[in-house]
């Protein structure tokens, strides 16, 4: 909306506009002082601040102006460090410390057996929510079964001990065999069996029971993709990190590591 | 001694074991390889008796200029290379006084086209005698007739540098450039400390501190008749001092607008007063400056990105290699773009003249005495530069001729006869990292490479065709400097240490090792008697026999 505009086109302006305008920015100082003077209070504050903070404005302007005009000292700025003949220049040459911090760090990790895996913190799972107490005996007071409610894996030739004697009882609803697994680069998902439970983060426990749960790292069957290695061998076996919680979607869905 | 298994674990933070290369010893005749009885086999052993006492028929011809000497020669098997010589300074009937070191090459296909040979190599360069090198080491048949080609060397002869005879401390940052000046009798050294230290030889200690520079002192050019001393810097100005009293010539030349990279000054044989010098800069373009009187001549501008370095041939063309592949030839008379040799594929980093040794010596030369050399008139001076240039340029074939060598980022080498055409005479390849500084031989024979991937290459200076590789080094190598006698090839590398080649037999001669921290610039004296090498280490380090 430019009426203002539109019509000072269209009119023009008054005849003593310069004049009046010139007046009153003349006498701009004089009315600044005033009002600095008769403040008081809060509002007094704020228009000091705002005072200040345009004086340091203006003094640095005016520095900056004066520096043109004046001729700079020759030799005043400090010689740059790491003096490099002209064939060195322009090039990115690693450090020599830098490569070495590289290979203690590459070393170190290598020690601790650190894996860069997609979820690589999980919450931990306690035992109380994993397991559930089956009560057994004639008055049904013995307390030392447990029922694992969560997924597990269990293995081709896996067979139950004897009923009066398993401590840990895998439900064969919660077996699973097979899992989605999405491959990272190529975005593809593939349902694929099974080979053993490499990890489960919460505990070693329960990596021995086979019980999978978000961030279990479980070992699959890759031969469906037909994968080769450099020296000309075919691969079947890779690991691949569970990305859901299974008990309660009914699936395991994993993603490869590559 | 016990050795457990600690000791050989690569321990990060105490000293890494070093692995000890032994020099070979110092030589001062021709090396010849001990051809010891336990490497032969038994076959060579008895090959070698069969034919201790046979007859080869052989023809020499001269290198140079490919002439016959004498007619076919029926030689002794046993004969050496000293022999060798003798017969040719007889045949040449040159005087007693006069005789001229030889090296001799053997041809081993014969007038059929077959060669005998082994491993495909077809030329073989004699080391102690024919039957050693040729019938016994190549296995050559006796019945065949060789051709000897013979090629003059160098009449004195340059004693390898073995030990550090002094490290002359003083600079507060790293020693960026080191050079001798064209009699070998002053050096100077550049800083990031911005001066230019001018170093008395005899007492090992500064003579003069130049200071006036406000940026690093990245390049330092002798004038050939060793009266100036020019030194560019960073601050993009070039700065004339008298290198004898450390005086500075005036105020320094101002022009350019970004860093100074190249220096290089007209040669002697083309200008008797050595006025003018070419200085090259970030800023894409080459000055020409009238030395005495600080006037700008002429702007060579013409390339589109830093121009990295720069030579002055000896006739009359100026060379410039940039960062925009390519390399230009401007005439030094007129200022006019000549030439443009396009072909590498990525930044060039240094040049290579075949007459570089005399362009930078100008009329000095080693059976010069210091009298001689101080007190001669620039008439004189410049007589006996110009009679040297005609003697080379009337050597035949492309020896005689100006031959330009640039090496590049691409890891690849070309060799030009830029006064010729723009095509390149060879494409040099080989190197698995960009090759930093190439240097022709004094002689122009060969061509050195050094390279980022810790090796230097040798190749023939005529044709770029490739002789051996020499490696030793555990860093990048940054320079190569060869002694005026051509026989050794000196590298020093960011590995802290120089190493001396042997060119004859491609080996390792001395390791020098001292410097603290990387070696950045090395330079061989044109007397041969002194190596200067300068470094991070702020310390430049003096190296004698």
């Amino acid at each position: 909306n430019e009426y203002i505009e539109e019509a000072i086109k269209k009119h023009g302006r008054r005849f003593d506009h310069d004049e009046r305008k010139r007046k009153r920015e003349a006498r701009e100082g004089h009315k600044m002082s005033k009002i600095a003077q008769s403040l008081t209070g809060f509002k007094a504050k704020l228009h000091n601040k705002k005072r200040h903070a345009e004086k340091i404005q203006m003094k640095k302007t005016i520095k900056m102006h004066d520096e043109r005009n004046n001729k700079q000292k020759t030799g005043q700025e400090p010689v740059a460090e790491g003096a490099v003949p002209t064939y060195l220049l322009d090039r990115e040459n690693q450090t020599r410390a830098k490569v070495l911090s590289n290979m203690i760090k590459q070393k170190r990790k290598e020690k601790a057996g650190k894996w860069d895996v997609p979820i690589p913190k999980v919450k931990g799972m306690d035992e109380a929510e994993v397991f559930r107490v089956v009560k057994s005996g004639k008055r049904k007071s013995k307390e030392w079964k447990r029922m694992i409610t969560k997924a597990t894996f269990v293995g081709e030739g896996f067979t139950r001990k004897p009923p009066k004697y398993e401590r840990f009882i895998r439900p064969m609803a919660l077996r699973y065999k097979k899992a989605h697994v999405t491959h990272p680069e190529l975005g593809a998902t593939f349902c694929l069996p099974i080979l053993s439970v490499k990890k489960n983060p919460s505990s070693p426990m329960y990596t021995q029971l086979g019980v999978i749960t978000k961030g279990t790292v479980v070992e699959v069957n890759v031969s469906e993709l037909g994968l080769v290695t450099q020296s000309g061998k075919v691969v079947w076996g890779k690991y691949a990190q569970v990305t859901n919680n299974p008990e309660n979607d009914g699936c395991i869905n994993a993603v490869l590591l590559v | 001694m016990k050795h457990t298994r600690d000791e050989h674990k690569h321990d990060l933070h105490t000293q890494p074991r070093e692995k000890e290369i032994l020099p070979q010893q110092p030589g001062e005749r021709y090396v010849k390889p001990k051809v010891a009885k336990a490497a032969l086999s038994v076959a060579l052993e008895e090959r070698r008796t069969q034919l201790a006492g046979a007859t080869v028929v052989a023809q020499l011809i001269s290198d140079v200029d490919g002439t016959a000497l004498g007619g076919r020669l029926a030689l002794p098997a046993a004969t050496t290379v000293g022999q060798l010589a003798e017969l040719v300074n007889r045949l040449t009937a040159t005087a007693a006084t006069d005789a001229v070191p030889y090296a001799f090459y053997v041809d081993v296909t014969d007038s059929n086209g077959s060669d005998g040979l082994k491993d495909g190599k077809q030329e073989s360069a004699l080391a102690s005698s024919l039957l050693d090198d040729v019938l016994v080491g190549r296995g050559v048949s006796a019945e065949l007739g060789l051709v000897i080609r013979f090629r003059p060397q160098a009449v004195f002869r340059v004693r390898t540098v073995t030990r550090c005879a002094a490290s002359l401390s003083g600079h507060t940052e790293a020693v960026l450039c080191v050079a001798f000046s064209a009699d070998g009798t002053l050096l100077a050294t550049g800083s990031g400390d911005t001066t230019v230290r001018v170093w008395d030889l005899d007492t090992s200690t500064p003579r003069h501190t130049l200071s006036g520079h406000t940026g690093w002192v990245q390049m330092l050019a002798f004038a050939p008749d060793s009266r100036v001393l020019a030194s560019g810097s960073t601050d993009a100005t070039v700065r004339l001092w008298d290198p004898r009293s450390g005086a500075a010539l005036g105020p320094p030349l101002r022009g350019h607008t970004g860093l100074v990279s190249a220096l290089a000054w007209e040669p002697l044989h083309r200008n008797k007063a050595c006025a003018r010098l070419a200085s090259a800069s970030k800023d894409a373009t080459v000055r020409v400056w009238h030395a005495p009187s600080r006037a700008l001549l002429f702007t060579l501008a013409s390339h589109s990105a830093p121009v990295a370095c720069l030579k002055w041939g000896a006739e009359g063309f100026i060379y410039s290699g940039s960062r925009d592949k390519s390399v230009r030839v401007w005439d030094a008379d007129s200022g006019k773009l000549v030439r443009v040799l396009d072909g590498h594929a990525h930044w060039v980093n240094a040049l290579a003249l075949s007459t570089e040794f005399l362009c930078r010596t100008g009329a000095w030369s080693h059976d010069l005495s210091a009298k001689q050399a101080r007190e001669m008139s620039q008439d004189e001076a410049l007589q006996i530069a110009t009679d040297r240039y005609n003697k080379y340029a009337a050597q035949s074939g492309p020896a005689g001729k100006e031959r330009l060598a640039s090496c590049s980022d691409d890891f690849t080498i070309f060799l030009w006869s830029p006064t010729e055409g723009k095509k390149p005479i060879a494409r040099l390849t080989g190197h698995m990292q960009l090759v930093n500084h190439i240097a022709f031989s004094p002689d122009g024979r060969t061509l050195a490479s050094a390279s980022f991937d810790k090796s230097v290459k040798l190749w023939d200076g005529l044709s770029g065709k490739f002789i051996d590789t020499l490696r030793g080094h555990v860093g990048a190598v940054y320079q190569v400097a060869f002694s005026s006698d051509s026989r050794q090839v000196l590298s020093g590398s960011r590995d802290s240490t120089l190493k001396v080649w042997d060119l004859a037999t491609r080996k390792l001669k001395m390791d020098l090792p001292g410097h603290a921290d990387e070696v950045y610039s090395v330079d061989w004296s044109p007397g041969g008697d002194k190596v200067a090498s300068g470094g991070k280490d702020r310390v430049v380090k003096i190296w004698r026999h």
